[in-house]
């Protein structure tokens, strides 16, 4: 029994009560106490991260031992792909607490801001804990319904509207898992992700079990917003305070849509080529018409939402041409290739989107305005933001020696090598339809001559803006020793291997 | 069988009023009537013939019992349902406030 596993999620999740409790009594604890407990997360996970390596711990709540190796109680699992998501988590979440304690000044009832973001933080850590699929479930819940009230924060028309539409889409893509959780338990009697396996294996009828995956896929997918189900995405992303966009773009989709649904095809489900062939499909769909409906955009926020949706669609692509080589047996090294891209992309994005999201947010602290043509000429005077959000446009279009870079050549390569020559066209364009998108908003926003008229007060923003700014643009550049092969090998590999090799996994988990 | 197709009306039902209905109250009420049809469905699936509610008496050592699991998640999911109707109800009143209608066609600051 590992004690770390417990504590990350019962830290964030005390603390949302203690900041609605204490929060009224003492001023600003609030603010300055969710970052140190968030500082607390980041060393925890950190520290999991190393310690784990290529090895699996179960935590079995409540104690409850397996009986003739049935497993009985909820298991919280601890892996190397688990501490990837936890230490994304906990990084940006530490970097957006900072960033909120000036940028939440303006809002009122900071104590429950805090306390909501507490709550989204123990749900998404919770996920990517839980190796149970009803507890996924609840803990799902548990940071949606936190992300549906942090939407709706601003409560302006557009907020409101936009966390309708999240929340009544959001409730059919609950619902949607929760029907498919049924039909799982219904055939297999058990709810262990690594038990369900064991089931499956020993035969099962194909089409309930298609239906099964396509129910778990289009309600998870509908919380990773991928293309058919992203109509929520652009309003709630883009209507969010920034510190929350990034939080929700950089953490929120992948933890609990991306993680889970890569999560359960390679562990639980027996992959198909059929249902592999549909989720590379749908990631190529949404990579390319994500950054078409993203280069046409004027809303700052709403560009970089689009552009979420086609860098997810990377991840998405990478999974699924890794899953089809794994069902035709052929290439297990290339399998691996593409699979390792699609970690490496996913914690890439974590930092730029989470960066960009911040840098929109610090022009619309100062400007007042989200519109990119009513910008210009900030360059000169917010010199830390436009150099950050440089950093961060050059990475997500794919420039070297930034992080995107490396990731988006690692997935092209596997495709390539696994002779989807198509798909690898296909992320080049998009790549570059990237750079495009990225270029005009350097352009509108830091370089043009913008209306001198009023911009001459604007000035760069507070210290702990800049900090979350200036650590994650230093971040951009550091995660791109990931590629090489001794870093790799430390963090990527055993993340991969487990997804790999879902015998292991089962071993470990209910071997024990 | 009959029970099953039941619940799966009921699921149509909801999912009919939140395709087609316009108020937002009534969406939010089609919302929970789909919530209930999984419920529902998941009571069903715990549903052993004949069995009786699982409470382990040793007088009956040959009793058969319904599957207590799913009664025990379709519990969480009712509070989970609960939390997420009343929040949504709570926005529902911010909006009325806001733009003075519940018509969803009148609610349209959103969009591209």
């Amino acid at each position: 029994m590992n004690p770390v596993i417990p504590i990350l999620v019962i830290v964030p999740l005390a603390g949302a009560f203690l900041m609605m409790l204490l929060g009224r009594l003492i001023r600003d604890l609030p603010k300055y106490f969710t970052s140190v407990i968030m500082l607390f997360l980041v060393i925890a996970s950190f520290y999991s991260l190393i310690n784990i390596g290529p090895g699996i711990s179960v935590y079995k709540t409540g104690g409850w031992e397996p009986i003739n190796k049935i497993p009985i109680g909820i298991y919280m699992v601890l892996d190397g792909y688990s501490a990837i998501m936890l230490c994304i988590i906990s990084t940006i979440g530490f970097l957006s607490a900072v960033y909120s304690i000036s940028f939440i000044k303006r809002y009122t009832g900071e104590n429950y801001y805090y306390a909501l973001f507490f709550l989204m933080v123990a749900g998404m850590n919770g996920v990517v804990l839980s190796g149970d699929l009803f507890n996924i479930y609840v803990f799902l819940e548990i940071s949606v319904i936190a992300s549906y009230a942090l939407v709706a924060f601003g409560v302006g028309k557009s907020e409101l509207e936009a966390s309708f539409k999240y929340q009544v889409l959001g409730s059919i893509a609950s619902f949607l898992i929760l029907f498919g959780i049924g039909l799982i338990y219904w055939k297999t009697k058990t709810l262990n992700i690594a038990d369900i396996r064991e089931v499956f294996k020993n035969g099962y009828d194909n089409t309930y079990y298609v239906f099964v995956q396509l129910l778990i896929l289009s309600g998870f997918g509908l919380k990773a917003a991928i293309m058919p189900f992203h109509a929520w995405l652009p309003d709630a992303h883009s209507s969010a305070p920034s510190p929350i966009s990034a939080m929700l773009s950089g953490v929120f989709i992948k933890a609990v849509g991306i993680y889970v649904i890569i999560r359960l095809f390679f562990n639980m489900f027996v992959i198909s080529e059929e249902v592999a062939l549909l989720i590379t499909s749908l990631g190529a769909l949404s990579m390319v018409l994500g950054v078409f409906l993203a280069v046409g955009q004027w809303d700052i926020k709403r560009l970089l939402a689009y552009s979420s949706i086609s860098q997810m669609g990377y991840v998405i692509l990478s999974a699924g041409a890794g899953m089809i080589l794994i069902s035709r047996g052929e290439k297990p090294e290339v399998a691996a290739l593409a699979i390792t891209g699609g970690l490496f992309h996913l914690i890439n994005h974590a930092a730029f989107k989470g960066l960009l999201f911040l840098n929109a947010g610090a022009i619309e602290y100062r400007l007042g305005t989200r519109n990119l043509k009513e910008m210009g000429g900030l360059s000169e005077k917010m010199p830390i933001t436009s150099a950050t959000s440089f950093i961060a446009s050059m990475s997500i279009s794919g420039i070297p020696p930034f992080n995107g870079f490396f990731s988006k050549l690692i997935i092209i390569v596997a495709c390539v090598r696994a002779r989807f020559y198509l798909l690898a066209i296909l992320a080049v364009i998009v790549s570059i339809v990237t750079l495009a998108t990225f270029l005009k908003l350097q352009r509108y926003a830091f370089y043009n001559k913008g209306s001198d008229n009023e911009s001459h007060s604007v000035k760069e923003v507070d210290g702990p803006m800049v900090f979350s700014m200036i650590t994650l643009g230093i971040l951009c550049i550091l995660l791109g020793l990931l590629a090489f092969p001794s870093f790799r090998e430390l963090v990527l590999k055993p993340a991969v291997d487990i997804l790999m090799n879902a015998d292991i996994y089962i071993v470990k988990i209910i071997g024990m | 069988m009959i029970t099953y197709l039941m619940c799966f009306i009921l699921f149509l039902t909801g999912l009919y009023g939140v395709i087609t209905r316009r108020n937002l109250l009534k969406i939010a009420i089609s919302l929970s009537i789909m919530e209930v049809s999984a419920f529902l469905f998941f009571t069903l699936i715990g549903y052993v013939e004949g069995g009786k509610a699982p409470i382990v008496s040793p007088a009956e050592p040959n009793q058969v019992y319904v599957d207590p699991l799913p009664q025990a998640m379709v519990l969480t999911a009712i509070v989970i349902g609960l939390a997420t109707t009343s929040l949504l109800l709570a926005i529902i009143i911010r909006i009325y406030g806001k733009y003075g209608t519940f018509d969803i066609r009148e609610i349209k600051n959103l969009k591209g």
